[in-house]
């Protein structure tokens, strides 16, 4: 009676605050920046002017030794005087936009991501709009055209090994001979990384599938496995200089990442299988630091930026438009890694069906 | 008859020999193999103590170490200031709600670390936009994964002193709360606070599940992210958290028996 | 109802603790079990009903079988080292050894844990070299330490220690008087174990093997270090789900797999709790 009304408010109260700490607080960030810097200079000097003010750059999952993001940061450092911070090196491109949600609203959410095609598409949602200076010489292929995301460099998929470990490879079905036994390794979990992803769709052009069909490829890992040739291992620069994983599919500016490191290294492209993919820029729509992010992006693609990227063996996104202009940086550009044949490359919907089909049947690889 | 028992000695003698030999080998081979492969050289262009090193030299590592130990002097702090007022509560005044606050303090041990970081999301986003961002609001989740272990420790040492009538003898002589359980409780119970304590450092510098899958950079995430680039390094990290665990839980089993001396 | 109000305030002294518990530990069991039914908002069993695909099936029976192979060996060897040491002197150095080794061992999971092991005998480990060097032997063949056989050699060795310290208490409650009693009765060693002392300490074994089980169930930051390839356990697909950059949309399934864990880790803590009571009144 007297006790009861009291009592019950306290419950209520205490409900509604246990209901509000299951749902997301408001957010801190506002986030908002310009939708292009514009060919202008004064466009350009005000985004600088910005961008100096905030100081600091939130980046996220780049390796230095991952397409010499190590140099460009210091040189993006150097020229502008901002600090990038560098979150989960060793991140996939899923734990970026889980690292955006998770910590939307903080000043410690990134500010630009660096991700594969699935995830690009499937979180337009998340992204700010963006045209760099030089967008019209970013092929229509590789960007989104609201310019939510764009493609930022590419490679194809290979086979790096060591020669003085192991025979060397000239085709992909070589992989499954005695010689290699408990050798290979793959860049990661298909179900769980893109560049594992495309390492399976390398092997199932080499065995008669095509970006639709993952099929062969999956079959082709599952002999690896039975020969003991597959090793469950990630491969990092240390497991390749450690002799741990002697031969690796990976994309060729990881693997080419290796040639000075290691006395024997050969990357080999199945001329037969080329398959390849860009990863690419966004920006975070409620960036701590939105001039910064912007600013980083003008860097990444103005030629000095594309430049030092060409320095880590990949084909950076201007590459052919630089190449008519002579602003390539021609040495660098020779170094590539030479691929003959047509190059495929699959589309967001292509990668969707594929992982489909491996978050089903990938598990009959590792035997569950 | 003694002839009997010598024997029954005997055989248990030569039983706890082999077993205690057996099971040791298995415990001891790794952690050699470990110290051993952090100072290996073998085909490598390194020093011998490089991956020692590297826990002074290298900024993560570093960085990560004194994340790990402010989190664990933040959750001890924390859990002191939640647990023991509360229990000497329910030792003076809510005696019926004695049971139940053990079976909350021990729910932590059924309900997975994992699942609990699955749900966990929006309540850190409530303690990062009210309270603070960045690593130290792991304290929040890790004073929960340390309920267990520490209630039974001051379970333990309050059930040694007759927590009511002390406080009630020092509220007739005029004393606040604050001074009862700073002043008359807390010095009557320091090996359980010592033991409590050392529990949950134990714990938090252990702990892995909710740094990683939050996103923040303790010790036990640097360790992994460090075996990317620099695999002796990360074994030595990993043998020098589990001998500081090692010598931290020795001091403890001594803390115990002073306790039981002082008290006989 | 003077006596209610009184008791009501001082009940608000408790106040600060079970607010505290609700916001941390009772909020995000809530949400995972409401977010297992529902995705953005809408009720749906979808998540659910993926637990029950060949796929997540296969995962459950395999961390299943990993949480009862390591807990009925870590029971068995760790039964083993607890009647070693309970023969011991009581207050002895060895058995204080014991005790506090195992007390560290136990927690001795996780990341540290799982490189010692790759030290020891993983592709590149310091025994695996060893042997291939004297004896020609792969060890680590194809790396069958980074999958699930590796898992179950790995959880065993914390395992060992916590049975240990879990079961000791109970081998403590043996009267010699027992013994005695038997043997005036004409039994020999055997009987004495298969008549007397194995039933009475079957209960705290059998618990004991349950709790070795939650605890091998609910281990993640092992698996998480070691294996980096395939998810064979539940933890490690809630990883998978909360972070594959190529299946997307897959995240509600986490909180379902989650929802599952708790179920089974539940109904085993029951089961602990029954056989609990049923030991200590036996050894009072």
């Amino acid at each position: 009676m007297k006790f009861h009304r009291p009592t019950t408010a306290l419950v209520a109260a205490a409900a509604v605050v246990l209901a509000m700490a299951a749902c997301s607080p408001p957010s801190k960030n506002k986030g908002s920046g310009p939708q292009s810097a514009g060919t202008g200079s004064a466009g350009m000097q005000t985004l600088i002017a910005n961008a100096k003010k905030e100081g600091t750059l939130n980046a996220i999952a780049l390796p230095n030794d991952w397409a010499n993001y190590g140099s460009v940061i210091k040189a993006f450092e150097k020229k502008y005087g901002i600090t990038v911070h560098v979150a989960n090196p060793a991140g996939s491109s899923q734990d970026e936009i889980d690292t955006i949600k998770k910590l939307s609203g903080t000043s410690r959410a990134p500010d630009v991501v660096d991700v594969g095609l699935t995830v690009a598409a499937a979180n337009k949602d998340l992204f700010a709009p963006y045209k760099v200076a030089t967008w019209a010489q970013i092929p229509n292929g590789i960007k989104d055209p609201s310019g939510l995301f764009y493609g930022d460099y590419g490679g194809v998929m290979s086979i790096g090994y060591d020669a003085s470990k192991v025979p060397p490879i000239t085709s992909v079905d070589d992989l499954l001979k005695p010689a290699y036994k408990g050798k290979v390794a793959l860049n990661g979990d298909p179900t769980q990384s893109s560049s594992a992803q495309y390492g399976v769709i390398m092997t199932s052009l080499a065995n008669g599938g095509s970006l639709d069909d993952m099929a062969p490829g999956v079959e082709f890992f599952k002999k690896l496995k039975a020969a003991g040739n597959f090793l469950p291992i990630d491969p990092t620069s240390a497991t390749e200089e450690s002799g741990q994983t002697p031969v690796v599919i990976d994309w060729n500016y990881l693997a080419a990442g290796e040639l000075g490191k290691i006395s024997g290294w050969k990357v080999f492209v199945p001329s037969n299988a080329l398959v390849g993919g860009y990863y690419n820029q966004a920006i975070n729509k409620d960036a701590p630091h939105p001039n910064a992010a912007r600013l980083w992006m003008e860097f990444l693609y103005s030629d000095e930026g594309q430049n030092l990227w060409l320095n880590g063996s990949v084909t950076p996104a201007r590459a052919q438009a630089m190449q008519k202009a002579g602003t390539i940086d021609a040495a660098a550009f020779k170094k590539l890694p030479q691929v003959g044949g047509t190059i495929q490359y699959p589309t967001a919907a292509q990668l969707n069906t594929g992982a489909v089909y491996l978050q089903k049947h990938w598990a009959e690889v590792t035997g569950g | 008859m003694s002839t009997r028992v010598q024997r029954m000695e005997r055989t248990q003698r030569i039983y706890r020999i082999v077993v205690l030999l057996l099971v040791g080998a298995f415990i001891v081979v790794p952690l050699f193999a470990s110290y051993k492969f952090s100072v290996r050289t073998t085909g490598l262009n390194v020093g011998k103590w490089d991956g020692w090193k590297a826990l002074g030299q290298d900024p993560e590592l570093r960085g990560a170490i004194k994340v790990s130990l402010q989190l664990a002097v933040l959750t001890v702090a924390g859990m002191i200031v939640l647990l023991l007022p509360t229990m000497v509560w329910t030792r003076v005044r809510v005696p019926w709600a004695r049971r139940i606050v053990e079976f909350v303090c021990l729910l932590p041990l059924t309900i997975p670390a994992i699942v609990l970081v699955v749900g966990i999301a929006n309540v850190q986003k409530w303690v990062n936009y009210l309270i603070a961002e960045g690593p130290m609001s792991l304290t929040f989740p890790y004073i929960i994964l340390v309920l267990p272990y520490c209630y039974r420790a001051l379970d333990a040492g309050l059930s040694t002193i007759d927590v009511p009538t002390l406080s009630e003898a020092a509220r007739s002589l005029g004393a606040s709360w604050w001074t009862v359980i700073t002043r008359v409780i807390l010095p009557n119970i320091t090996s359980a606070v010592l033991s409590a304590a050392f529990l949950a450092v134990a714990l938090v510098l252990g702990e892995f599940t909710f740094a990683s899958l939050l996103s923040y950079e303790n010790l036990q995430v640097a360790i992994l992210q460090v075996s990317q680039t620099n695999a002796r390094a990360s074994v030595a990290a990993s043998l020098a958290s589990l001998a500081f665990a090692f010598v931290i839980l020795f001091a403890l089993s001594f803390v115990g028996h002073r306790r039981k001396e002082a008290s006989s | 109802m003077a006596v209610s109000r009184r008791r009501i305030g001082a009940g608000l002294g408790l106040v600060p603790f079970f607010a505290y518990v609700a916001i941390f530990l009772f909020v995000p069991t809530v949400v995972v079990a409401v977010n297992a039914f529902s995705v953005n908002g809408r009720p749906t069993m979808d998540a659910v009903d993926s637990l029950f695909t060949s796929t997540l099936l296969r995962v459950t029976v395999r961390s299943l079988e990993l949480s009862f192979i390591t807990a009925v060996i870590g029971a068995v060897v760790g039964a083993l080292v607890a009647y070693a040491v309970v023969t011991a002197k009581p207050n002895g150095v060895l058995r204080r050894a014991v005790t506090s080794a195992s007390g560290v061992l136990a927690q001795f999971g996780g990341v540290t844990l799982a490189f010692a092991f790759i030290a020891t005998i993983g592709t590149n480990g310091v025994v695996t070299a060893f042997v291939a060097d004297h004896g020609s032997i792969n060890l680590a063949g194809s790396g069958w330490l980074y999958s699930l056989n590796g898992l179950i050699l790995v959880y065993t060795y914390f395992q060992i220690p916590l049975m240990v310290i879990v079961f000791l208490p109970a081998l403590d409650g043996i009267r010699p008087q027992w013994r005695e009693a038997a043997e005036n009765l004409g039994a020999s060693t055997w009987q004495y174990w298969r008549h007397v002392g194995i039933p009475l300490m079957l209960p705290a074994f059998l618990g004991s093997t349950l709790l070795l089980f939650t605890n091998a169930f609910s281990a993640y930051a092992t698996a998480a270090a070691l294996v980096s390839q395939g998810a064979p356990i539940i933890p490690l697909q809630i990883r998978g789900a909360l972070s594959s950059e190529t299946v997307l949309g897959h995240q509600n399934v986490s909180f379902a797999l989650a929802l599952e864990m708790m179920v089974i880790v539940a109904v085993a803590m029951v089961g602990y709790a029954r056989l609990q009571r049923r030991t200590s009144g036996w050894l009072r």
